[in-house]
């Protein structure tokens, strides 16, 4: 019993990560229908940034934590930009087939301008450990939980109360009608981009700090499983990507603990493939009847 | 006020939507287009509200040139369209959805006294505030995306075909609000199928077929010719 609440909580807070990144697909699914493949890659270039912010410049985890966030911000309105702003009219394949593209660019880019090497991750936070009659919490995992959930819970109310989010969600439904309510539909477009980007690079730091190791195709596989808890959730609901997040950390802590952890990049894709074949639109997603 | 000249318009690389298009809308007007399916009447709206670019010709907007302008700053400018199929966000509330109209405004006692204003003009939409647009009857939609409209406080209003899919009652309440907006100050440009209706309420017309303007005269005088009876009043 001990043991499965022990990995509830390893699972909670690596679902918590791969939460922050599946918000970033899912906002950005949400207001331009692309499956964004270079998210993951924009999560590891935060890992990077944290990385020079902390061993380079010496910062402290806040100012590094900021400036990881803020680096993927601007890095992810600098590919809106470029990559897909030219491609706004252009079929959904070419969107994908760009996006594609931009993952390989930074994998690679990273890599020959870091080369492929692991790089062991400074120790931000204390490594201390409480323990609960056998139940080990760590401080980094209960850091990560806060800080993940302060920031889920500060991006719920950006897009339900404030004026930005909805607009956000008035471009996400129809974004000619949005023009002309008067909305600048291109820059709601690149500061969605760039609130997704800043929750990705959070993640590549918490990560970091987590793991302690980062290299240049770290993002590949919690990009496709963030992608997945996006899926599992509801593609374009915000709190379908904190749910499908999640409970993608819990499976995949349970299936490791249990069953063997050769399965736990599997799980993933298995439940990938049950949630399309019996309910596609995501456990939140419904589908909306509309009068006409 | 509203001063179109010569726009052509083309979608792709065959299709001549709008050809040497004029017209004008002078203040406290109500001008209307009518024209059979086709003809470039939701066209020349989509040119004035910045969403379809003309390839020559402009369009110019109380002494501004708003012909390459894009179609938020055309909303900022005081143009607004309300456009067809009503276009509602679906997924919002009715309040957000007027609070949406107001999305270029800063005046937040002047918002709330409007919004209170549409409510008035529109009772039903009152009773509805929080529920979600989309579970609105075709009616109410139109007369959510009018009112949202109206919270941008526009010069100059356009509607393209506001009577579409909605039963005979319904049409005749929502003219007679166009026409109540009208007299409250606000120049209407309207675009009609149903050409009776839209004559009745206006003070002039234009008569489009295939992207050309072929006739304009007071509303009065257009109902009134042949050629106009036979192809849009039914005799």
């Amino acid at each position: 019993m001990v043991e499965f609440f022990q990995q509830m909580i390893n699972g909670i807070s690596l679902g918590s990560i791969y939460a922050l990144i599946a918000l970033g697909y899912t906002m950005v699914y949400g207001i331009i229908r692309l499956i964004n493949f270079a998210h993951g890659d924009i999560y590891m270039v935060g890992a990077f940034i944290g990385f020079f912010a902390t061993t380079v410049l010496k910062l402290p985890f806040f100012p590094a934590f900021l400036m990881a966030m803020a680096g993927c911000a601007v890095l992810g309105m600098i590919i809106e930009r470029i990559a897909y702003k030219p491609l706004r009219h252009a079929p959904t394949i070419t969107l994908l087939i760009t996006a594609i593209g931009v993952s390989f660019l930074l994998e690679y880019g990273m890599i020959w301008a870091m080369t492929p090497q692991p790089r062991a991750y400074p120790n931000l936070l204390p490594t201390y450990q409480f323990n609960f009659s056998g139940l080990i919490v760590s401080v980094q995992q209960l850091f990560i939980l806060v800080v993940a959930l302060v920031l889920m819970v500060l991006l719920h109310v950006l897009v339900q109360y404030t004026k930005a989010g909805k607009a956000m969600r008035a471009v996400s439904y129809d974004k000619e009608a949005a023009a002309l309510m008067g909305i600048n539909v291109d820059s709601v477009i690149s500061y969605t981009f760039a609130l997704g980007s800043a929750l990705a690079g959070a993640a590549g730091l918490l990560v970091g700090v987590y793991y302690n190791r980062i290299d240049p195709l770290m993002g590949i596989m919690p990009g496709l499983k963030a992608f997945v808890a996006a899926v599992l959730g509801g593609i374009g609901i915000v709190p379908g990507a904190m749910v499908g997040g999640l409970l993608m950390g819990v499976a995949e802590a349970l299936v490791s603990a249990f069953l063997s952890s050769t399965y736990r990049d599997a799980v993933a894709f298995a439940i990938l493939i049950i949630i399309l074949l019996i309910k596609p639109a995501g456990l939140l997603g419904k589908k909306t009847q509309e009068k006409v | 006020m509203l001063s179109v000249q010569g726009i052509n318009v083309f979608y792709g690389k065959g299709i001549h939507a709008l050809k040497d298009l004029s017209l004008e809308v002078g203040q406290g007007e109500i001008v209307t287009l009518i024209g059979a399916n086709g003809a470039g009447k939701s066209s020349t709206l989509n040119t004035i509200s910045g969403l379809v670019r003309p390839r020559s010709g402009s369009v110019v907007f109380r002494d501004m040139d708003i012909t390459k302008l894009p179609a938020h700053k055309i909303v900022e400018a005081g143009l607004c369209q309300v456009p067809e199929g009503r276009r509602i966000f679906a997924n919002l509330t009715v309040q957000t959805n007027l609070e949406l109209g107001a999305y270029l405004r800063k005046d937040k006692a002047a918002i709330a006294r409007d919004m209170q204003r549409v409510y008035e003009l529109f009772p039903r939409l009152a009773e509805r505030k929080q529920q979600p647009a989309g579970t609105l009857s075709g009616g109410e939609q139109q007369m959510l995306a009018i009112g949202r409209a109206l919270m941008s406080q526009p010069q100059l209003l356009m509607l393209d075909e506001p009577s579409m899919g909605l039963a005979p009652l319904l049409v005749k309440e929502i003219f007679r609000i166009v026409q109540e907006i009208n007299r409250a100050g606000t120049t209407i440009l309207l675009v009609e199928q149903n050409a009776r209706m839209a004559l009745s309420i206006a003070h002039r017309g234009y008569v489009l077929e295939t992207g050309r303007v072929v006739m304009t005269d007071s509303a009065s005088v257009l109902a009134e010719v042949d050629e106009v009876r036979k192809a849009y009043l039914g005799g």
